[in-house]
């Protein structure tokens, strides 16, 4: 399937280069919708991969790339269930979502992350499978999971301690706090910096750069400098599951969503 | 060093720019949510432009409860 047009997101593939475009309002959060159609995208990658060299995700949403996991569809499904199930439920759906990122992770393509905006929870966690993130100067990250007495669920802890290391995932994990793309460039986590609007048009730059070396030894180096940490992420999702039957975390999710607050995704 | 008063002056100017709203329509001590008809994600924007814009770091926690052009002048100041 060499484009697909979907109702969260939707791919296509030219010249060499995957194009995966978010595009759910209102700024593209990840629930089942969204999962069933990045499984799509993840099936269809074996495919892709054999005419690319590169892979770039990027959003259409004017606020930002992704604003994290959709937590009202959370909220809703884990009240309508008893808790035992809803931690079966959260658990299966961490699964997929895992197996999807590792398989975008792992990748033998060079993926390039091209963010705006809101890169927030579960999007900051998708930006951080890719190989590089692009920023434009207006995006801010953030893992504001604490505040609703979770850890973030799609790997997040993990790759940012692979990539950056434990100092920087202790920063944003415990204070919550957001920081701008120009911080995020200063500790590494952002390969370049651009203007406003301007990242996709990087991405795509960079993606026709990657594309004059030769696709088996990109993939041989990528496979020895960028492992998958499998025992931390399993470990993640068997905290998350523990975590998310607690009063703290049914509390959390109450208010953010009944929240009429100007700032509800202050911790 | 900035002033008080100009870093003040900056950020009415920069939030009018950027929200496209009339400059003399903005006051000092507007709680600018309203001012500017702003939603919590555009908050963010506005915190972005201002840190680009004075190159500060402004941790989100600092500014909660923050609603005023003059008081987040106060805590841009302190930062400078």
């Amino acid at each position: 399937m060499k484009q697909f047009q979907g109702q969260a997101l939707s791919w296509k593939s030219e010249a060499g280069v995957i194009e995966l475009a978010l595009h759910r309002e209102p700024c593209n959060e990840l629930g089942s919708l969204s999962l069933g159609e990045f499984e799509t995208f993840a099936s269809a990658l074996c495919d892709l991969e054999r005419e690319a060299h590169a892979l770039i995700i990027y959003s259409e949403m004017k606020s930002g790339f992704c604003a994290g996991a959709d937590l009202r569809e959370l909220y809703e499904r884990s009240q309508a269930m008893e808790k035992t199930a809803a931690q079966r439920g959260v658990r299966e759906f961490l699964q997929r979502i895992h197996h999807v990122l590792n398989r975008i992770d792992s990748s033998p393509l060079t993926t390039i992350a091209a963010v705006h905006g809101v890169t927030f929870g579960g999007g900051f966690e998708l930006a951080l499978v890719c190989d590089l993130i692009i920023a434009d100067k207006m995006a801010r990250f953030c893992f504001p999971e604490l505040r609703l007495g979770l850890i973030p669920g799609f790997g997040g802890i993990p790759r940012l301690k692979r990539d950056l290391g434990n100092a920087i995932v202790r920063d944003l994990l415990f204070t919550g706090r957001s920081f701008n793309a120009t911080k995020a460039q200063q500790i590494g986590l952002v390969s370049q910096l651009v203007g406003e609007g301007e990242a996709l048009r990087a991405a795509r730059a960079t993606a026709a750069q990657i594309s004059k070396f030769d696709g088996h030894t990109v993939a041989a180096a990528k496979k020895f400098i960028k492992p998958i940490p499998q025992d931390e992420l399993k470990r993640e999702i068997d905290l998350f599951c523990e975590l998310f039957t607690s009063a703290a975390v049914e509390a959390g999710l109450k208010k953010f969503v009944e929240s009429t607050d100007a700032q509800p995704y202050l911790p | 060093m900035e002033t008080a008063e100009k870093t003040l002056d900056e950020i009415l100017t920069l939030a009018a720019s950027h929200f496209k709203v009339p400059r003399e329509r903005l006051s000092p001590d507007d709680d600018f949510f309203k001012a500017l008809g702003i939603d919590s994600l555009q908050t963010l924007d506005l915190l972005t432009k201002l840190e680009n814009h004075f190159q500060v770091e402004l941790p989100d926690y600092e500014l909660q409860g923050v609603s005023d052009f003059r008081t987040l002048a106060g805590k841009i100041q302190a930062r400078l």
